[in-house]
């Protein structure tokens, strides 16, 4: 459920290294509950602003904050309160499905009687009961993913970051995966997504295009298609990134 | 003759007293100077496909040829006539850009000069960088030098595994212009993708999925093989209109596809005037309801549930 209060607020936010201006004065805002599209070419900019938004890196100028906390001074903050999860780093493969919820839920600080039953839920969620000593190392990529965003979420974040979550994941799989997305968000917490797909661009209630550091477009999926006369994102996306002239 | 023959291909892997099926005998032919995408997930054998018929890994039973060529006894030959690039960039990481380039010409005896036409379109790109480590290079770069790489001797077969995985939806295209371009020099490729869109731009696809393959034909071969009406559905809620038509009995199955849901019914008939009933039961609004052509991800989806 979408409402009006901003889980993400940023203003002429800019990160540079050295001369090279790697985020350029982004400004937007994201509500509540909010599945917000983070798109745009290898090289845009994308995930060194996802990095200052989770309080991993320290912007040169501009303002932000993320679930109410300023990037600059409370960064630790948000990191306790955000959730993320990307295909390249999730779990831990050498640890059962139950260590991993346990150890997740224990580095963000939920007693011991709250992993319990955080724990059944999961696992009953999404129908591995009785697979709880099972290793993550054993399990299809699909269940894997699934697994990474339901933990991603065991501290009920206000706000969770998916960087690509379902590269290379089968095509039932990645919309079983977007179902859980859609869950999480009807229970108001706000879904930020970077993606290849452009399908799933059209999933989100609002999408971004960043192009040479800057965003370039943000919209609803509809109206950035009526906009740009593309009868798919995928339309929009070229249209946009082409224009692009820094070389990665 | 043929450019690459698979005869009922198995490879298994023991991964800890357990055996996992990576290819549970696969069989297809590539014909001379034909594009062929081999089309699945993750775990559905690709590269363990590829790597056979590289010569990198020897299949428990089940016969190959390249070029003619046995996998096995002439994997010589095979060595010298393929171009191969790996998922994984597996270029040297310390070597310049032009190191790397003139290393594998070297290898292949022959040199930069003598198949430049070759690569020119694509290592143009990529020159104005050729001092710098390929370690250094960006993701698309390294794309670019990987497939310079495995053309420099004038492969007659090419094999890219997943040449288009994690990268941008414009990087891709271009990709595909590449090897479009490359095709009309008579080379064979054999390119692998989790991306279903991508199949459309092969002359013909095998669907793979848990080391079988569902389906191999032309793109628009596939499509036909999709045998049941399908609808497109939307309204403004989604997600509820998702589940009130996936709690419908005479619903087969109702996949989200971008802006619409896709809908096909166990036993087609009214399937309209049943998903105008679900529609006015749970009173959505904005709603639109048409019939459309299936595509790749659509017979997929389709396959992998049979």
């Amino acid at each position: 459920m979408i409402s009006n209060e901003k889980v993400i607020t940023a203003d002429k936010l800019t990160k540079k290294f050295g001369p090279f201006v790697a985020v350029d004065q982004i400004s937007f805002e994201v509500n509540k509950g909010e599945i917000f599209g983070f798109l745009g070419a290898n090289g845009a900019g994308k995930t060194t602003a996802m990095r200052m938004l989770c309080g991993l890196s320290l912007p040169t100028s501009g303002t932000a904050t993320v679930a109410g906390f300023d990037v600059y001074k409370e960064n630790e903050l948000i990191k306790r309160n955000i959730g993320y999860m990307s295909q390249k780093f999730s779990l831990y493969e050498d640890l059962t499905i139950r260590e991993n919820i346990r150890f997740y839920a224990g580095i963000y600080g939920l007693s011991d009687q709250r992993i319990k039953e955080k724990t059944n839920l999961l696992l009953k969620q999404l129908s591995l009961e009785g697979k709880e000593k099972t290793l993550v190392r054993e399990l299809p990529l699909g269940w894997k993913q699934k697994l990474a965003f339901s933990i991603a979420i065991v501290h009920d974040p206000a706000i969770v970051f998916l960087d690509e979550p379902t590269g290379g994941v089968d095509p039932i799989t990645r919309r079983e995966f977007w179902s859980l997305i859609y869950e999480a968000s009807e229970k108001g917490i706000t879904i930020f997504v970077t993606t290849h797909y452009m399908d799933e661009a059209e999933y989100c209630n609002r999408v971004s295009i960043m192009v040479d550091g800057r965003i370039d477009a943000l919209d609803s999926p509809a109206n950035l298609m009526k906009n740009f006369s593309a009868d798919s994102m995928d339309g929009v996306f070229l249209q946009l990134a082409r224009k692009a002239v820094r070389n990665e | 003759m043929q450019a690459v023959v698979v005869e009922n291909i198995v490879k298994k892997y023991v991964v800890k007293k357990n055996t996992v099926d990576a290819l549970k005998g696969v069989s297809f032919s590539v014909d001379k100077g034909e594009i062929f995408g081999i089309i699945g997930p993750d775990g559905a054998g690709k590269t363990s496909l590829f790597r056979i018929l590289t010569t990198l890994l020897i299949a428990e039973s089940g016969k190959a040829t390249v070029d003619g060529f046995d996998v096995v006894k002439d994997y010589k030959q095979i060595r010298n006539r393929v171009g191969y690039m790996p998922g994984k960039f597996s270029l040297y990481q310390d070597l310049s850009v032009q190191e790397n380039l003139e290393f594998f010409a070297a290898i292949f005896n022959t040199s930069i000069n003598e198949n430049y036409a070759l690569i020119k379109d694509i290592y143009q790109q990529i020159e104005p960088f050729k001092t710098r480590r390929a370690g250094q290079l960006s993701g698309g770069m390294k794309q670019k030098l990987a497939l310079s790489c495995a053309l420099i001797h004038k492969p007659t077969v090419l094999f890219l595994d997943e040449p288009t995985t994690g990268v941008d939806a414009v990087s891709r295209k271009e990709f595909w212009e590449m090897l479009h371009r490359l095709k009309t020099e008579g080379i064979t490729i054999l390119v692998s993708t989790p991306y279903m869109d991508e199949a459309g731009l092969c002359d013909r696809v095998a669907l793979i999925q848990k080391g079988g393959i569902l389906s191999i034909n032309t793109p628009k071969g596939v499509t036909k093989e999709f045998k049941k009406p399908l609808w497109a559905v939307r309204a403004s809620e989604m997600f509820h209109l998702m589940n009130a038509i996936k709690n419908d009995n005479a619903v087969e199955s109702c996949y989200p596809f971008g802006q619409y849901h896709h809908v096909v019914f166990k036993n087609p008939g009214d399937d309209k005037k049943r998903l105008e009933e679900i529609i006015q039961t749970n009173h959505f609004s904005q709603t639109e309801i048409h019939s459309i052509e299936p595509n790749i991800e659509d017979c997929f989806m389709a396959l992998m549930k049979e």
